[in-house]
């Protein structure tokens, strides 16, 4: 009964992107890459794979984390101040059940919206191409970790969501998403570090997320493969992540007033 | 056994800055509502009235005391089954028709599959809106919205409803569909306990009322009982305008109105008063015990506290 009612909560939350038109920002998607396909196809010899994929995944990368993070805020934060939750938490739907259920409805939304995307992607690859090559293969895998980064990040602003205004969560969310991009110099510049600095650049490090070790792209982009250990470690990661951001939403929420 | 038990129920707010400074928002409040009963919760703004629902809905968590609705706790899922709740000016997903508001309520509230759409119809149908259910709610006027806020408190066939201000945003007839939708839920059994500071509007619906001033219980009790303390004095009406000399001595208040003649006078005096009109042939139309009623009861509960405020100020 828990799982149905976690389910209607994600169906909804996908209903209402989608009401609100959040899925138009595939038609903005679908017109870079035709253009950068048929720009590539004329100015880049030899190299137009490597760019349209570098550029198709990265589109999907940043289209993705700007809706992540731009619904993940209000995923809670809006409820409370439209009221539309008191009518749901007064049924028998437990807090804890309404977060899970917007995480899910938000990260199903964005991996619809990849779907669309990669499917973008696969197209203009062909476009300039003219045929797949079995290198192709790891832009899924790379598909895939940007998924992975999307659960992440929609985990954070949901818990920033759980107890802060809009504006604040987005802004505590960007900074996460480019501290992150940039976790392994981090922890490059902690293991240089001396004394006090050294400890709060490591803590800083590890408590960040680790975006770095999810963006493949370059290395797909030139056709090298992703180690099977990668995957597994880098699904593990975001699962733990993502798991316990949810958690502490559901900590936070649990205990709050909705004054 | 009870319908709702409220057990010393208090909310303290923490404001300012820090968080330091305390705002009791309800005083530790004790009430008993009882089955099938038609209850009243009567205050001014900021009276404390929203707070206490919400604390028996779970939206707000008590800093003492404790309730019981259905001899349940206030977070039991199961108790929450069983109850339906109207928010204050509620606001709802506009972007969803109103059928499928109330279709995902039900999923919410465990209605079964099988009986969801009759269901939604029904209940769309008894608060007056049978042809609007494909319109999404972002084209709904306040008074509609509220009554689709009616339709998901009652949609499940809950046993209690808790109803905020349910006349907020209504014309009059709406006003009136709301009290008639409220006595038939009554005669199915159910126990309505719903706010209000439209105090006609208690009075001709609630078994039992309570008064609520700055987080504090002021006064609890039948309709009936509150209003029915006899002041020692009968208000006579006649047709006329004219007033015996002999009248005008006795009469506290004396005024025409029309084509009739209305006066306040002790009951002691009432015989005279009669035998006076008689003797100038006046027809008398009614002679009625004055009795409080449930403004002025209200109004009197509210005293004391704006008395000690200004000697506070």
């Amino acid at each position: 009964m828990r799982s149905v009612r976690i389910a209607h909560i994600a169906s909804n939350t996908f209903r209402e992107a989608v009401r609100d038109r959040v899925l138009y920002n595939l038609i903005a998607f679908a017109v870079l890459m035709s253009g950068a396909a048929i720009l590539v196809g004329q100015i880049s010899i030899g190299i137009e794979r490597l760019v349209v994929i570098n550029l198709g995944l990265t589109a999907v990368s940043l289209f993705g984390m700007v809706i992540a993070i731009f619904i993940g805020i209000g995923l809670v934060s809006k409820e409370i101040e439209k009221r539309t939750l008191y009518t749901v938490l007064s049924r028998p739907v437990q807090r804890w059940e309404f977060i899970v259920g917007k995480f899910f409805g938000l990260v199903g939304t964005l991996v619809v919206n990849t779907f669309f995307m990669a499917i973008g992607v696969f197209v203009a690859l062909l476009w300039v191409s003219r045929r797949f090559q079995m290198a192709d293969g790891w832009v899924l895998v790379a598909l895939y970790f940007i998924v992975l980064q999307f659960l992440i990040i929609t985990a954070l602003a949901l818990l920033f969501s759980s107890f802060s205004s809009p504006l604040l969560s987005a802004v505590f969310a960007f900074s996460l998403f480019v501290i992150g991009s940039f976790a392994e110099d981090l922890r490059g510049f902690a293991a240089m570090a001396q004394g006090a600095a050294r400890w709060l650049a490591t803590g800083t490090a590890y408590l960040v997320p680790n975006f770095s070790t999810l963006n493949v792209v370059s290395s797909v982009a030139h056709g090298q493969p992703v180690a099977a250990q990668l995957v597994f470690s880098n699904t593990l990661y975001a699962l733990v992540y993502a798991g316990m951001a949810v958690s502490g939403a559901v900590l936070i929420f649990e205990h709050r007033n909705l004054k | 056994m009870a319908a709702i038990d409220i057990l010393g129920l208090a909310k303290t707010y923490s404001v300012g800055f820090w968080r330091k400074k305390p705002k009791c928002a309800l005083q530790p409040l004790h009430l008993s509502v009882e089955a099938g009963e038609i209850f009243g919760f009567l205050g001014p703004n900021g009276a404390g009235k929203t707070t206490t629902l919400k604390l028996l809905m779970g939206l707000v968590f008590p800093s003492a005391g404790s309730a019981r609705i259905l001899g349940m706790e206030i977070n039991d899922p199961q108790m929450k089954a069983r109850i339906g709740f109207l928010p204050e000016q509620p606001y709802f997903y506009d972007y969803l028709t109103a059928t499928e508001l109330l279709e995902y309520y039900a999923q919410l509230s465990g209605v079964a599959a099988k009986e969801r759409s009759r269901k939604v119809s029904e209940v769309l149908a008894r608060v007056g809106l049978p042809d609007v259910g494909g319109m999404q709610l972002r084209k709904f006027s306040k008074g509609m919205l509220q009554r689709v806020g009616i339709a998901q408190a009652i949609l499940h066939d809950p046993q209690v409803l808790f109803f905020d201000e349910p006349m907020s945003g209504l014309d009059p007839i709406g006003r009136r569909e709301v009290r008639d939708l409220m006595e038939q839920l009554k005669q199915q059994g159910k126990t309505v306990f719903f706010s209000t500071h439209i105090l006609s509007d208690a009075e001709s619906l609630c078994d039992r009322v309570a008064i609520i001033h700055l987080g504090e219980l002021r006064g609890v009790g039948a309709v009936a009982d509150l209003t029915s303390s006899v002041q020692g004095q009968v208000e006579v009406v006649w047709q006329g305008n004219l007033v015996p000399a002999s009248l005008k001595a006795f009469a506290t208040e004396c005024h025409g109105t029309g084509d009739t003649t209305r006066a306040v006078v002790p009951e002691a005096n009432q015989d005279a008063v009669i035998d006076a009109l008689r003797r100038e042939r006046l027809r008398i139309v009614s002679v009625i015990p004055v009795r409080t009623s449930l403004e002025e009861y209200f109004v009197l509960k509210l005293k004391p506290s704006e008395a000690a405020a200004g000697v506070r100020s």
